[in-house]
């Protein structure tokens, strides 16, 4: 008996580095290449919505990557269990429920943010990044690449948003952070001299218009076409 | 088996269970931490009527806490500008009043709360009254602080706030540019009669010499049109209170 199952054993393959080289590419890729705003274009909404600031969208942010991330690897988890016919449903569940997670806990402990963002963070449940990473890639894949995976995207739609953030912010109200980078840069070249703050950038149409900035040069330097 | 409808009823209803149950549980954890972070968030209103964002910012919660209680003093009134002590067997303070379920109340039975600011720990130095408003936006309740001088006409400040006005249009009644906006106007005009002020439709004209007119925010007249109603509808309501002041302006002060 013994000696047959030694015969028998399917020589284990060795575990797949913790990060190996498919498992990179799973972050790496919808940073530029598959870029979910650049190049899927989607998320738009909230893209343009919170970036007239930095702070509240790093908030935003952080919240997509927790999102992502868990609801990536809670799908995946499930993903054997999952009756098919009511699987987006499911999806739904789970993602509100993370969502109102975050929501509560912005309430206790950054009202002002809550404040702010409530109404965007709820719409993360809509934000079609989350729900097609998950429909595409969750319900496929083991946890581990289904985090690394949501990880990926929702650092692709963060870095977007916070460059755009960041402009707009600048240009907008001249501040970074809240800082008055305007103002310093003024004050350097004396009292006459004023740096004016752009109105079109604190409206959503900055953001139209640093995004399609943004994908032009992107798409200049990879040389990415729409089929 | 996976598909069968058994297999999905019972799944639905764990899954339901199980989230029910972290979300429900959540909320119990952090509900006494939204309590006080709303409490907190309630003063800072009230504070941003008389004093500017940027000291408010600048506090920390406790030092906001201690300033509001050294420097608020707080009394209920009826729409007759009788005060108000309990109601129903039970006390009235100006913080437990919750104004947006009053205002689903006929006028008669509300309860108006005024938030007297003065001097620090000297509540007979008024320098001025703070009146919430309450009132309905494009898409949901706006809401807000006014505060009058102590000849009861000229406002000293006012803050707003919203549940969902659009960003960048009428959510601006949050802007502190906005604000400032009604700094100085006049609620009543020459004839002694209640006219508020209102917000202009577009925006970018100067008002500086009319005392019932604020420049409108362009994009956001319907936002702007509550705001209107919101502030002539609350002055309104306390017009009792504020005549009972105006007559008494050197007796002052009602604890």
């Amino acid at each position: 008996m013994s000696t047959e199952t030694v015969e028998k054993a399917i020589e284990k393959k060795p575990a797949e580095a913790l990060l190996s080289k498919r498992r990179k590419r799973l972050i790496s890729d919808p940073l530029v290449d598959d870029n979910p705003i650049t190049i899927q274009v989607l998320g738009i909404c909230s893209a343009l919505a919170v970036t007239t600031q930095m702070k509240p969208t790093l908030v935003m942010a952080i919240s997509v990557i927790f999102v992502m991330v868990m609801s990536n690897l809670v799908i995946s988890l499930m993903r054997n269990t999952i009756p098919s016919r009511v699987r987006i449903i499911v999806q739904l569940a789970v993602v509100a429920s993370l969502v109102t997670l975050v929501n509560e806990v912005l309430k206790a402990f950054a009202f002002d943010m809550y404040k702010e963002l409530s109404v965007f963070v709820g719409l993360i449940i809509t934000n079609c990044i989350v729900m097609g990473r998950l429909e595409a890639f969750a319900l496929g894949n083991k946890p581990y690449d289904s985090v690394l995976d949501g990880f990926g995207s929702a650092l692709g739609y963060s870095w977007i948003i916070l460059t755009v953030a960041f402009f707009r912010e600048l240009w907008g109200s001249g501040s970074v952070f809240g800082v008055p980078v305007f103002d310093y840069v003024s004050s350097i070249f004396g009292p006459d001299f004023k740096l004016a703050t752009n109105g079109l950038m604190v409206s959503p149409v900055g953001a139209f218009v640093i995004l399609g900035l943004i994908i032009w040069v992107q798409r200049t330097k990879t040389g990415y076409v729409e089929h | 088996m996976q598909q069968s409808n058994a297999y999905i009823i019972t799944f639905s209803v764990i899954l339901t269970v199980v989230l029910g149950l972290l979300l429900s549980g959540t909320s119990q954890v952090l509900g006494p931490l939204q309590k006080e972070a709303e409490a907190l968030d309630k003063k800072k209103q009230i504070l941003g009527a008389v004093i500017s964002a940027e000291e408010i910012g600048s506090m920390k919660a406790e030092e906001i806490n201690a300033f509001y209680n050294s420097h608020i003093a707080t009394v209920v009134v009826d729409i007759e500008g009788n005060e108000v002590t309990e109601q129903g067997g039970t006390p009235v303070t100006a913080e437990s009043v919750d104004i947006g379920k009053n205002y689903k109340k006929p006028v008669e039975e509300r309860l108006f709360p005024v938030f007297i600011f003065h001097e620090e720990g000297n509540a007979e130095a008024v320098q001025s009254y703070i009146f919430p408003v309450y009132g309905a936006g494009l898409w949901d309740a706006i809401w807000g602080f006014v505060a009058l001088d102590t000849d009861m006409n000229t406002i000293g400040g006012v803050t707003f706030a919203h549940a969902g006005e659009t960003p960048g249009l009428g959510a601006r009644i949050t802007e502190s540019g906005v604000q400032q906006r009604f700094v100085g106007k006049e609620i009543f005009n020459e004839q002694g009669e209640l006219v508020a002020v209102s917000m202009q439709k577009g925006e970018g004209k100067d008002y500086t010499g009319e005392p019932h007119k604020v420049d409108g925010m362009s994009g956001a007249t319907i936002t702007a049109n509550g705001v209107n109603d919101m502030l002539s509808n609350y002055l309104g309501h306390y017009k009792a209170f504020i005549d009972s002041k105006k007559s008494s302006t050197t007796l002052a002060v009602v604890n």
